[in-house]
């Protein structure tokens, strides 16, 4: 949770702790919590459709939303909430959309126009199972989609992937202001299991100076500056090859600062297990009981998913004589675990998928049989 | 020397790249109008649409967004909700609003959102060269419709006004023409309404212009201008549709 | 207590959700860590609804319960379904107006509680799972007393607020049981 709070200014006091937690914190629903988060984060802009696991996401913001003078708009559809995230971006403000797997494919359209215009803003995927209409239950089935293809064309977005509650509403914060920052959407790639389950959380107060101006916003011009144009498109290929290109450089200061992992017992592991969201909490489970073991196994847990914490894998691959990715999904997040590795130590997957939850037990017998069952 | 006519200081100096002969640059030139003599520019933002208009966003001076294909009444709404005291307009193609844009059209109309639209149709899929459109009228030669449009497999031609006109949360519904300089005048007394009627928070206000395409009809322009008074017109009757806002008519 | 899970079962309806919730609340008044993780369906009224919850001193792994320590059952279908998951040396608290079985299980504690029929025989209809909770109370102390009058007092919503007491109610039934 640290490495998460060091990136939000405003969160806590110099030591990264907050005090007094007993005090504020609340039991609450992940879904909840992220709504809330954003509204904290002076978001007052929700445009949403409902769909199962996320669907509290929009009941939340229904009833908080008019309290506050924010919007609450349930769309005719996930292309026409996405759409007006786009208009309301234009405009300035902090606006979201949340939706689960089906609905996010429905949004890639705009989520590639809002990519294209460089406008920030916020997306939640509550992950259920898939393909097609798949299930209701957690899933990490997304992992691809989110991280290469949440539309058409070259460009990236960023995708937050919380484990806790409590860092559900962290990098809800961090996401707002990294897409203000870097002028591009941010994702939070969370499950069902986190949008349903309830664990005790704080809403930290945000200083109120963190939002950022937008002279680029499209909020009418008062006859006081030229005119601004949110747009995407650049018939001339060389003008459209310079955008993107643009965009690729900012990209890349993205990958030098912004990565973020946990580390858990890595130094001196010999098997490095790389999981995340709702999936590192049973592996890490798996991880305690095998060292109790006398199996030296470690954990990285990727909290930025674009962009990838690259090093920290390269770094574990200098020690570590194997790795497995554990995902609720049939492998994805895997190819960037061995692009990382690079082929210098073996890359092993174990995943459950169709809405199924791995068990630690699961996950323990991974690790004995890579590991041979000894030390 | 006494001026009888200058382009709108709501139009850029940009050069239009409509077709000769396009009424694009007419209802242009009505809304730049409108925005000019209401005195909104400077709070007024457009969503351009995908189609001919696609790039409209560099001929009004005014803040401009451009939308996705059809989805130019979801970007409108976002835009209000957060702008609550701007003026949004949006300005569609029969292509964008009335097919792959319908639910967009539908539902901010059903929702009363207060925007002013400005849907131009000329029956036809200009900009990706003459395919069938919602509006293209029976029989209708196109690229896609070859033998002309067959009822019986590609449907009737959807009339948006009459559609739109049943919903309660339309404040204003008009249908207008540019055939002709008396159906002009008309078209840009409704388009001024229009704007109007948001500045007054009327709510959903809807201009649909019957408009020529005389590239793609295979036609000169005074021939098309012929076609759509003989053909478009008796199909899609001009007039007031719906008007809740106490005005004339 | 290191870490306790608890597994609660039954017909949606029975406030099986509602029972997790004041279970983890009393747990977070405590000062522990816990966790609530509900099943979800398209099931709203009379399907099956069960809920895993934590209460722990370290930060929380799994929040999903497959080995209860504690098994709540009200009906005979999660009864069944479950039984055999009570971790050794467990406990299993079970309405029996609902569930006429007794498991022969001797590694696990069974308390059996006719809570459906004490709720009703006491006015306080619908309070069966609050009962089964004061049993739980007494038989496995997971939270002091205050913790869990104050978890209810969280629990209920305002607009109900004047459940409050029945819920104290039969709790203090449940313990005396």
């Amino acid at each position: 949770m640290r490495h998460v709070r060091d990136h939000v200014p405003g969160l806590c006091n110099s030591s990264g702790k907050v005090v007094n937690i007993l005090a504020e914190r609340v039991l609450m629903k992940g879904n909840e919590a992220l709504a809330e988060a954003a509204i904290k984060s002076g978001c007052r802009h929700f445009f949403g459709y409902p769909i199962t696991p996320q669907t509290e996401v929009a009941a939340y913001m229904a009833k908080r939303m008019p309290k506050i003078g924010g919007t609450y708009l349930q769309a005719e559809s996930e292309i026409a909430a996405i759409n007006m995230v786009l208009g309301a971006a234009s405009a300035g403000v902090r606006a979201m959309t949340s939706s689960s797997s089906p609905g996010i494919s429905l949004k890639t359209e705009g989520i590639s126009y809002i990519a294209g215009s460089d406008l920030p803003c916020l997306i939640i995927n509550v992950q259920r199972g898939g393909p097609g209409l798949g299930g209701i239950q957690p899933s990490q089935a997304d992992y691809w989609q989110a991280t290469r293809a949440t539309g058409h064309g070259d460009f990236h977005i960023l995708v937050f992937a919380p484990s806790t509650i409590q860092e559900m509403v962290d990098l809800v914060y961090t996401a707002y202001d990294k897409a203000d920052e870097y002028r591009m959407p941010a994702m939070i790639l969370a499950d069902g299991m986190l949008g349903q389950m309830m664990e005790p959380v704080e809403f930290p107060e945000r200083e109120a100076d963190h939002l950022i101006e937008k002279p680029w916003a499209t909020t009418g011009h008062q006859n006081k500056r030229p005119h601004n144009i949110v747009n995407s498109l650049y018939l001339d290929p060389n003008e459209l090859e310079q955008k993107v290109r643009e965009r690729f450089q900012r990209y890349e200061i993205i990958k030098e600062k912004e990565p973020m992992a946990e580390e858990y017992l890595v130094e001196d592991a010999q098997i490095v297990l790389v999981s995340f969201g709702a999936t590192s909490r049973i592996v890490k489970s798996a991880v305690n009981t095998a060292r109790s073991m006398g199996i030296k196994a470690g954990m990285i847990r990727p909290i930025t998913l674009w962009p990838f914490p690259e090093k920290v894998i390269q770094k574990a691959a200098e020690t570590a004589s194997s790795f497995l990715s554990v995902e609720m999904n049939m492998g994805q997040m895997v190819d960037d675990v061995r692009l990382a590795v690079n082929g210098k130590k073996p890359v092993y997957f174990f995943g459950r998928t169709g809405g199924i939850i791995p068990s630690p037990a699961e996950v323990l017998a991974q690790i004995q049989k890579i590991m041979g069952g000894a030390k | 020397m006494a001026i009888v006519f200058q382009k709108p200081k709501t139009l850029t100096d940009a050069t239009l790249h409509y077709c000769p002969g396009c009424t694009h640059g007419i209802i242009h030139t009505l809304v730049a109008q409108a925005i000019e003599e209401l005195g909104i520019e400077g709070k007024t933002i457009g969503v351009a649409p995908v189609g001919c208009a696609v790039m409209a966003y560099n001929y009004f001076t005014c803040d401009m967004v451009e939308a996705a294909h059809g989805r130019a009444p979801a970007v409108a709404t976002g835009l209000k909700r957060a702008l609550p005291d701007n003026i949004v307009f949006t300005y569609q193609g029969d292509g964008d609003l009335a097919a792959i844009g319908t639910a967009e059209t539908v539902h901010s109309a059903t929702r009363g959102e207060n925007i002013t639209v400005i849907f131009v149709n000329n029956a036809i899929y200009g900009m990706t060269g003459g395919q069938m459109a919602p509006t293209s009228l029976p029989g209708q030669i196109t690229q896609t419709t070859p033998y002309g449009r067959d009822t019986a497999t590609a449907g009737y031609p959807v009339r948006i006004c009459e559609m739109l006109s049943t919903l309660d949360g339309v404040a204003y519904a008009e249908r207008v023409s540019v055939d002709s300089v008396p159906n002009i005048r008309k078209a840009r007394a409704a388009i001024k309404k229009a704007f109007e009627n948001q500045v007054n928070k009327k709510g959903f206000s809807i201009v649909e212009v019957l408009s020529s395409c005389p590239t793609n009809w295979g036609l000169t322009p005074v021939e098309a201008l012929d076609w759509l008074r003989e053909n478009m017109i008796p199909y899609y009757p001009l007039g007031v549709y719906k008007d809740k806002t106490g005005g004339d008519k | 207590m290191a870490l306790t899970n608890f597994l609660l079962a039954g017909f949606g309806g029975q406030g099986i959700l509602f029972s997790g919730k004041v279970i983890a609340y009393s747990g977070l008044m405590d000062g522990k860590e816990v966790s609530w993780l509900p099943s979800y369906g398209p099931e709203m009224r009379g399907g099956t609804a069960n809920c895993s919850v934590c209460i722990s001193d370290e930060p929380i792994g799994s929040p999903l319960v497959l080995t209860p320590d504690i098994l709540m059952a009200m009906n005979l279908q999660s009864y069944d379904k479950f039984i055999h998951s009570v971790a050794p040396g467990g406990m299993a608290i079970i309405d029996s107006t609902l569930i006429d079985k007794k498991t022969d299980r001797t590694d696990i504690t069974a308390v059996y509680v006719p809570a459906t029929a004490l709720a009703s025989d006491h006015d306080l209809q619908g309070l069966a799972n609050i009962i089964l909770i004061g049993t739980m109370l007494k038989h496995a102390p997971f939270a002091d007393f205050e913790a869990v009058e104050k978890a209810i007092q969280k629990c209920v919503p305002p607009r109900k607020s004047h459940l409050i007491e029945a819920n104290l109610r039969a709790i203090k039934l449940g313990m005396e049981y």
